[in-house]
């Protein structure tokens, strides 16, 4: 192998990394609160809003339906005023940050609904604010599954990162296109793959390594 | 049937419900229903009082109106002497640190060590760490799980949760403390264990108790005061050993006979008649408190009226501190024996039921 081509192969790879980083950085800070919100405002909850409940999960839902690469289109004058560019890894992290706010939202949603409603009621008995419930109850014992829920969240972008190649967006999914597809290079293709795949069993076996350390719920002697 | 009205002071009082009512309005599949009608009752300060009923009474919600976890549709509830409706939900949450709380399936964060679940009502009311330190150790202490601090909740047994929720209800120091059928989910031996602990925090720290339970078993062990609720009602209410030895309302009758030494065997309920043949013999429950548990009534029995007696079931017991024997027995039915019987029972205040006659 050529080191232009390991050149190319690590450059690639740290593209990848950069925007999976970021995007599931931003993605995941902003989908948190949302998910927290989408678990805590129904009727009757910590901090009732149905109505407002139910336009957020309508937004959530629109944009997780929209396929990937058709947001990546769809958003690129946004994408342009944020980054002031619609190519490259920088303005591929956009489209990527926000395919991550919704599809987190909605794992951390489900999390915080797992949570057992008598803790939330022994919390109250306690003289426990709304807040003082999500912070010290509800985050706290939903640790586990939002580790999980992040790791999830981030083996799914480094599939869509791969995407973003398709619009010049860089990382290891371009470097396949291009020099695999395009120019018929199928040592490439294979080591792009091989490199993702690895990528994504690190990112799962530390997830899964994380989340065990914080569960707390099985019994250890 | 009308309850008398309480003769326990408003000073005195714990908790008043005063005509409380509680509906729930039609949601989804479910019509509307009314959990609690026109309840009052008042729970003595430094009492252990009991409310028991079958599930669905309306007890849970009662408890729950205490704290202000549920809100009544109508009359009030005062604790201490401030009315739970009135308050906004800063002074709800002032009111529930000054009130503890245990819960059948104790509800302790799986995240938390005992030592961090103990310490989460005082982090909640914004203690600082070195004094919850000084906190907790003691009730630890207390609750006789000193070693198991830094253990988490999986780690215990049902009992032992128990007892971290005990602690954790008594952090912030309350004056009372709500049980919602803590030793539901235990087994007998440990709900003895869990009873005594409530018996001496409420002896030791003078802390009023209210429970809630469906099991006389846990009424009898340790409650002063006793009420019957039955779909939403108060039905009878008073001392603990005068309702368990003279039940008025057939709820607690049906409650009662679910303890161990009131049930009939088997065989003899079967044969059970409402009226008497001749040489059938007469089935009484005789119910001895007091001097007369101490006694050898049943030598004496058989003496004065001159006939064999049979013993067909039978306990002694203790309730709210007070021995208190039931005891079955048979004998002929004719009348002249049964006339003796009577005098002998009159003459040494003993409480008979005559249950059916047997062949």
């Amino acid at each position: 192998m050529s080191p232009d081509l390991l050149m190319l192969i690590g450059k690639a790879t740290l593209d990848t990394l950069r925007m999976v980083a970021i995007a599931g950085l931003i993605g995941s800070l902003i989908g948190l609160p949302i998910g927290i919100f989408l678990a805590t405002s129904g009727k009757g909850e910590l901090f009732p809003a149905p109505n407002v409940n139910r336009i957020v999960g309508l937004l959530v839902n629109a944009t997780r339906s929209t396929p990937f690469i058709i947001l990546v289109v769809a958003i690129i004058p946004f994408t342009r005023l944020v980054t002031g560019t619609s190519i490259g890894t920088k303005a591929a992290i956009v489209p990527l940050t926000i395919a991550t706010i919704p599809f987190f939202a909605r794992l951390v949603e489900a999390a915080i609904r797992d949570i057992d409603k008598g803790l939330i009621e022994a919390a109250r008995a306690m003289g426990a604010t709304p807040m003082q419930i999500v912070f010290k109850v509800l985050l706290a014992e939903a640790r586990p599954a939002l580790t999980l829920a992040l790791t999830m969240t981030l083996v799914s972008l480094i599939g869509y990162s791969a995407m973003v190649g398709a619009v010049g967006g860089g990382g290891l999914g371009d470097l396949g296109i291009r020099y695999g597809y395009q120019r018929f290079r199928p040592d490439v293709m294979l080591i792009v793959v091989v490199v993702l795949i690895v990528l994504v069993q690190l990112v799962q076996s530390a997830g899964d390594r994380l989340a065990r350390r914080f569960d707390k719920r099985s019994r250890k002697t | 049937m009308t309850i008398p009205p309480s003769d326990i002071s408003p000073e005195d009082a714990s908790v008043v419900f005063d005509a409380v009512s509680k509906r729930f309005a039609a949601s989804g599949g479910n019509a509307a229903f009314t959990a609690l009608d026109n309840v009052s009752l008042t729970v003595a300060r430094g009492s252990i009082t009991g409310i028991i009923g079958r599930s669905g009474a309306g007890k849970s919600t009662l408890i729950r109106l205490v704290n202000g976890l549920e809100k009544p549709s109508s009359g009030k509830v005062l604790v201490d002497g401030v009315d739970v409706g009135a308050l906004d939900e800063a002074g709800l949450r002032d009111l529930r640190r000054s009130v503890g709380m245990i819960f059948q399936h104790f509800n302790l964060l799986s995240s938390r060590t005992v030592f961090g679940n103990v310490a989460l009502p005082l982090e909640i009311a914004g203690m600082d760490r070195r004094a919850i330190e000084q906190r907790v150790r003691p009730l630890l202490d207390l609750v006789g799980l000193a070693d198991k601090h830094g253990r988490y909740p999986a780690e215990l047994s049902g009992g032992q949760k128990q007892r971290i929720g005990i602690a954790r209800a008594l952090a912030t120091e309350p004056k009372l403390l709500l049980s919602d059928e803590a030793t539901s989910a235990l087994d007998p031996e440990t709900t003895q264990s869990i009873l005594e602990l409530l018996k001496r925090i409420n002896a030791e720290l003078g802390l009023t108790v209210l429970l809630i339970t469906h099991e006389m078993e846990v009424v009898k062990a340790v409650t002063s005061d006793v009420a019957v609720i039955d779909r939403g009602e108060i039905v009878e209410r008073g001392r603990t050993f005068d309702v368990f030895t003279h039940p008025k309302h057939e709820t607690t009758r049906a409650l009662l006979s679910g303890l161990p030494g009131s049930k009939l065997p088997e065989a003899v309920a079967r044969g059970l008649k409402s009226a008497a043949a001749a040489g059938d013999r007469v089935v009484v429950r005789l119910t001895f408190f007091g001097a007369a548990a101490e006694r050898p009534l049943i030598s004496q029995l058989i003496q004065s009226i001159g006939a064999e007696v049979n013993i067909i079931a039978g306990t002694i017991d203790e309730i709210g501190g007070k021995p208190y024997g039931s005891l079955v027995v048979a004998y002929g039915a004719d009348a002249e024996t049964a006339g003796k019987a009577e005098h002998f029972f009159a003459e040494n205040g003993l409480v008979t039921e005559v249950l059916g006659y047997v062949a």
